[in-house]
């Protein structure tokens, strides 16, 4: 296992899109495990995505359990992954370790039906919420060369979009 | 070796303030940090960091007369100026309410006592002449816990009729 060096903004590699993961072998699992080592070494992060770390395929792992009293599903390795569904919009703030010293307001959907692959090759359906949900879809964003830089909404949006919300608590993705 | 100042701008709206002040400190050598621009009261108002090698006065000299031209009042600082060393903010706080004297002292004066560090405070007055509102967003760090800044919340609704939110800001790395 080892920890691999993390690309950052302005590197051309983050903009670009992954290629789908077709051959779920050993050197997979291998990179898998580096992958989320590099996460793990990251300050504070919950997620990682393959071209992080240069390698362009639509790999991301995700794991939000060290976060209290939030709903998740552990660690997840999430491959090929879809979203099937998402409902609801919310503004949270976000970093990234591929753009240190920054964070910003990102909206996200607040609840994703997702279809993914495991390092195994076994599909698996998963249907999330608010944090862990956000934090895939930060991710599932590297895999199409997406920045939360890509995403930001003043902090003006903030407030009327809260007050929004709050009028019309079924408000849907439009 | 450059040094950073903090300019101040003030001065009736109107297109072009921001591109023609930058393009005379771009040819004036000089480096820009983080910057708050905003229109305040159909005011345009600036806040500008800026690296460069001469003095106060230099640097005066050289934005003088564009700000002239633009009849904008300018303030030059020298100041201690370090970029990359953010703090997060932990806590973002909306107070509304029918717009009177004293809001923002009653509220930000309740959460200092609780040890509140305001980091972003941006207010706005909105509704009808006959009915204004003020509409205050502060995001900061909640030094003593999120906890007593919720009750002091309380009791400025209470006690002074105004709409109080916290929530807090649980930033998501990935």
């Amino acid at each position: 296992m080892a920890v691999l060096d993390i690309l950052v903004y302005p590197d051309p590699r983050l903009k670009q899109i992954s290629k789908p993961v077709v051959q779920f072998d050993d050197s997979l699992r291998s990179f898998i495990l580096d992958l989320e080592e590099t996460m793990r070494a990251g300050p504070g992060s919950v997620g990682i995505a393959a071209p992080q770390v240069g390698r362009l395929e639509r790999i991301v792992i995700v794991d939000i359990s060290c976060k209290p009293k939030i709903k998740h599903h552990g660690r997840l390795v999430l491959i090929n992954p879809e979203i099937i569904s998402r409902e609801g919009l919310a503004v949270g703030r976000e970093g990234c370790l591929s753009v240190p010293e920054y964070t910003g307001n990102v909206m996200r959907a607040k609840f994703i039906t997702l279809q993914a692959w495991d390092e195994f090759g076994k599909a698996r359906d998963f249907q999330m919420e608010r944090y862990e949900a956000r934090a895939v879809q930060h991710e599932m964003d590297h895999l199409d060369g997406l920045l939360l830089l890509d995403r930001l909404v003043s902090r003006r949006d903030l407030f009327r979009r809260q007050t929004q919300e709050a009028a019309s608590p079924q408000s849907k993705t439009p | 070796m450059k040094k950073w100042f903090m300019l101040t701008l003030v001065g009736k709206d109107r297109p072009g303030i921001v591109a023609q002040i930058t393009r005379a400190l771009y040819e004036g050598e000089c480096n820009l940090g983080e910057a708050s621009m905003v229109r305040l009261g159909g005011n345009f108002t600036v806040m500008l960091m800026v690296q460069f090698v001469g003095n106060e006065q230099a640097l005066d000299d050289l934005i003088g007369p564009i700000c002239r031209s633009f009849d904008m009042r300018h303030h030059v600082d020298a100041i201690e100026g370090e970029l990359l060393h953010h703090m997060e903010p932990d806590v973002r706080i909306t107070v509304y309410g029918a717009d009177r004297s004293g809001i923002i002292a009653e509220a930000t004066g309740a959460l200092a006592e609780k040890g509140f560090n305001i980091l972003n405070l941006e207010s706005d007055v909105g509704g009808t002449a006959e009915n204004p509102i003020y509409v205050m967003t502060i995001e900061g760090v909640a030094e003593q816990g999120i906890e007593v800044l919720e009750e002091a919340l309380q009791k400025l609704a209470q006690e002074k009729g105004l709409e109080t939110q916290l929530e807090p800001i649980d930033t998501l790395i990935g």
